[in-house]
């Protein structure tokens, strides 16, 4: 198996891996990297997300080889205790998720949104999110999350 | 604390790692766990408390968190009842040999009947700790006081920790019933609520934090020394058995173990996760024909189906002489389909089964003490030699067949002799998952002169919800169990049991009668039927309030009006007024050229809560869609333990049922259940979530009552009752599908 580099969290490792094993499963079994869940395997419900050069990918269907030499931020690598990412403060402060299994595609898909738009309009929101399964149901903590944390930017200061 | 100094007991577990230490961690690695799994007597108050020398105290509790807040809530009542600061409490729940057996979680319970014991244990502890301090002191109880665990007589303060002083308590409670139902008594009596200090607070949810940060574990997460991986490879049709096996290009596999293959119970193990999946991709299983057929019109079957039992509701009055004599009769047949929990992690259970000595099963199960019953039965081992420890997981929303995962890992584990973690792929999730039961209704009403219902006969028709039985308790309700021939023995005519459901209004001629029909096939079902969050409360609700809708459309009443004048129950009253009026009711909101818009009303009961919802829609006239714009729900379930809790809750029942309402339903063809995934079994998207108004009615002088399905039980009725508010048809089959809505516009 050939070997491959892959940059998680801003930590390089090496891994043996079959090219073709989804990147998830290398994260989760080789690197103990939890925060990707397996929802689907099938790229249909977004708990397995990471960002990869910054782009939200399904890592269920993302073969590890193409993430060969690239950036890969999970979950854990958005904020810490300490130093919460944003959309993380806002979503504890909204109490926003029942079992939290699909919070990981959540929380990566709104930083991808907001990276690009500070300022999500609601369809806006809608589209980015409609690739996302939550099933419990969470749905509005999560918006109201959001909304909050695209108020609070610099932006919507200045047009306030 | 090492391996080496692994305890004896759980008495020395737990006091090695008294306090703080005694989270999560510990109770994932088996090398911490004490040897024996012995039960944890209820009678004794240290089963369920422990007082720490750093002033902690660990509570266990047979309950588990399965998404809802109640570890936050349990943990609020037992700070209130101990006086000490909430974040002195650590609770330990679900280990069948750290907690005692409350039969887990379910049926909205948690608040309502697991608060009992913890909140008497608590009661009686700190009842010990001031007989404690009044020796000590020989001051009398009644001129002690105590805050923040410390107790005063006014010029002397001491401790908890100080007290016990690292001894245990030995008293015993008494204790009355079991499982969920399971309470003690002891010497101390539980706070008037009215002077609540904790309990009613809307304290954050502990849980949240680690999981938004990213530094929860869940079951999917536990690692155990040795532990392969497996895959199970379910049969192609119903009640198809297996033929042949071919696993030679599974030996070609790097990493690839074994096949197991029992009656039709077939499975893969593996080294590593990826080589599970690739032997099970394949693997070549050739399977028999299906051994019974499908029927391609599930309603049309039901309503000709034998019987296999029937229950009969208290009857009132005379319902054929009122119809008889009634003005006006309505009728009208529903429709509700099978539905999946379709939960957003497939299913995952870790088992170690060892030849001698205890077996442990890590599980997300909502009832870890039946499950531990279940497993013993089906290694036909004793009880103590079985362990199953709770590890938070995908919400359940009912037996949603983590149970099932756990039998397969037993089954894999005993054949390999190594640790097996199963993971279920999607498909097995939703294919094969339990399933809430399909039922039909037929009803009859006769409105009197004042246009109320003052007859109803009310028919019900569906699978019994209990084929499998709530609790994973005998090896023969396990998927793996029923796969290998295991007779299932503890199957209930569930519905039957309850009763059938009617409206809860004043109808002074009734007649309730609820039929159950037997299941397509006896066991290994796909199709097998148990408890889906609210298990016949949804559809019920759907067919009973919509049809009230439909009386009081006959009788020309707004039907906000229509239900007040049918109730005397004031909190019902009160729930649906106060929805009403957050809502600003009215019966029609306008219609535009593309969408025809409504509003609509329903009430649900549910054990002693009441719930009000307002629904208001758009139809898209071209397309079928049904968009929910907004949910107003007014709720009542007495005394409220964490409203904010409790409102992100009722907010998530509102919107995972919208897409019960909407979308959600099991298809299948003559030979197999066809809802595999997230395409063909979907379920609420971002672009069908309303905007949700909670209006929450806290009675502290009354006992809490559930929360954690009513608020699921009005929503499908409501959003119809929308729906014919709106397109002015009505509809009477679930779920709300744009081609349903756009048959019925044509």
């Amino acid at each position: 198996m050939p070997k491959l580099s892959l940059k998680v969290n801003g930590k390089t490792h090496t891994v043996d891996a079959d090219p073709e094993c989804p990147l998830l499963y290398v994260l989760r079994n080789d690197l103990e990297q939890h925060n990707p869940r397996f929802g689907c395997g099938l790229g249909q419900c977004g708990a397995c997300t990471v960002l990869v050069n910054n782009q939200p990918v399904r890592s269920c269907v993302y073969p590890v080889a193409a993430a060969h030499g690239k950036d890969i931020v999970t979950l854990e690598g958005i904020g810490t205790g300490e130093h919460p990412h944003p959309i993380q403060t806002a979503l504890i402060e909204e109490q926003a998720f029942q079992c939290g299994y699909c919070l990981n595609g959540w929380v990566l898909t709104a930083k991808a949104l907001l990276d690009k738009n500070p300022h999500p309009t609601d369809a806006q929101m809608e589209a980015a999110f409609e690739s996302l399964v939550c099933r419990c149901g969470s749905h509005v903590g999560i918006f109201n999350a959001v909304r909050k944390v695209a108020a609070a930017s610099p932006a919507a200061k200045r047009s306030a | 604390m090492t391996p080496n100094s692994a305890p004896s007991s759980r008495r020395d577990f737990i006091r090695n790692v008294s306090g703080g230490l005694l989270v999560g961690f510990a109770l994932t690695d088996s090398a911490l766990l004490p040897q024996a799994a012995a039960a944890v007597p209820a009678t004794e108050l240290d089963s369920w408390l422990h007082i720490g020398a750093d002033g902690v105290i660990s509570v266990f509790t047979g309950k588990v968190e399965i998404g809802m807040g109640v570890q936050t809530a349990l943990i609020q009542v037992l700070a209130e009842e101990l006086d000490v600061p909430f974040e002195r409490v650590n609770l330990v729940m679900g280990d069948t040999s750290m907690t005692p057996d409350q039969g887990g979680v379910g049926g909205s319970t948690t608040i309502a009947s697991g608060t009992k014991p913890l909140r008497n244990a608590a009661a009686t502890a700190r009842h010990k700790l001031l007989q404690m301090a009044s020796a000590q002191w020989n001051v009398p109880i009644e001129q002690l006081r105590v805050s923040n665990g410390t107790v005063t007589d006014g010029t002397r303060n001491v401790t908890y920790a100080s007290l016990v002083n690292g001894h245990d308590f030995n008293e015993t409670l008494t204790v009355q019933g079991a499982g969920s139902d399971l309470t003690v008594t002891g010497s101390g009596k539980p706070k008037d609520p009215s002077t609540y200090s904790i309990v009613g607070k809307a304290i954050p949810r502990i849980d949240l934090p680690p999981k938004i940060l990213g530094t929860a574990t869940y079951v999917t997460d536990v690692r155990v020394d040795g532990m392969l991986h497996g895959r199970v490879i379910r049969p192609a049709a119903i009640g198809a058995t297996v033929v042949n096996v071919d696993d030679s290009a599974c030996s070609k596999i790097p990493g690839f173990v074994k096949t197991v293959v029992q009656g039709a119970f077939v499975g893969v193990v593996a080294e590593n996760e990826w080589a599970a999946i690739r032997a099970a991709r394949n693997i070549k299983v050739t399977w028999s024909q299906a051994s019974v057929e499908l029927p391609d019109d599930l309603y049309s079957y039901m309503r000709s189906a034998p019987v296999k039992a029937t229950a009969k509701g208290q009857p009132v009055g005379d319902v054929d002489a009122a119809l008889a004599n009634s003005p006006k009769k309505l009728q009208a047949a529903y429709q509700w389909p099978f539905q999946s929990h379709a939960t957003m992690g497939p299913g995952c259970a870790i088992a170690d089964v060892r030849k001698e000595g205890v077996s442990t099963v890590w599980c997300g199960t909502q009832k870890p003490h039946p499950l531990q019953r279940g497993i013993a039965e089906f290694l036909q081992v004793p009880l103590d030699r079985v362990r199953v420890i709770w590890v938070q997981d995908a919400g359940s929303y009912g037996r949603a067949g983590h149970e099932d995962t756990a039998a397969d890992a037993v089954l894999l584990s005993r054949e390999i002799g190594k640790p097996v973690r199963v993971q279920w792929m999607r498909q097995d999730m939703t294919t094969w998952g339990p399933k809430g039961p399909a039922t039909v209704f037929d009803m009859t009403a006769g409105l009197g002169s004042d246009g109320l219902i003052h007859a109803l006969d009310f028919g019900t028709r569906t699978f019994s919800g209990g084929e499998l039985y709530f609790q994973a308790n005998s090896a023969g309700n396990l998927l793996a169990g029923q796969l290998t021939g295991i007779p299932n023995t503890n199957g209930v005519d569930e519905f039957v049991q309850w009763g059938a459901v009617t409206p809860p209004y004043r109808i002074p001629n009734l007649r309730s009668v609820s039929h159950i029909i037997p299941p397509f096939l006896a066991a290994g079902s796909p199709l097998r039927t148990t408890h889906l969050r609210d298990p016949n409360g949804p559809s019920a609700t759907f067919a009973a309030e919509s049809f009230v809708d439909e009386a009081a459309h006959a009788a020309g009443v707004d039907p906000l009006e229509y239900r007040l004048r049918s109730l005397d129950d004031a909190r019902a009253k009160a729930v649906l007024t106060a929805a009403g009026e957050h809502a600003k009711w009215e019966r029609r909101v306008g219609t535009s050229p593309k969408f025809a818009s409504g509003r609509g009303v329903a009430l649900a009961l549910r054990n002693g809560t009441y719930v009000a919802t307002v629904a208001e829609v758009d139809v898209d006239r071209a397309t079928g869609k049904v968009r929910v714009k907004r949910l107003v729900c007014a709720h009542d379930c007495g005394l409220i333990v964490n409203p904010s809790a409790l409102r992100s809750t009722i907010s998530a029942n509102l919107v995972q049922a919208t897409g019960r309402a909407l979308k959600e339903e099991v298809r299948f063809d003559k030979t197999r259940v066809t809802s595999a995934d997230w395409t063909s079994y979907p379920v609420v998207r971002a672009s069908d979530v309303p905007a949700v108004e909670i209006v929450l009615i806290n009675r502290p002088d009354v006992a809490s009552s559930g929360a954690g399905e009513p608020s699921s039980r009005g929503v499908a009725a409501a959003i119809n009752n929308a729906v014919f508010d709106a397109i002015g048809v009505r509809i009477r089959t679930a779920p709300l599908t744009p081609e349903r809505v756009k048959a019925a516009l044509a």
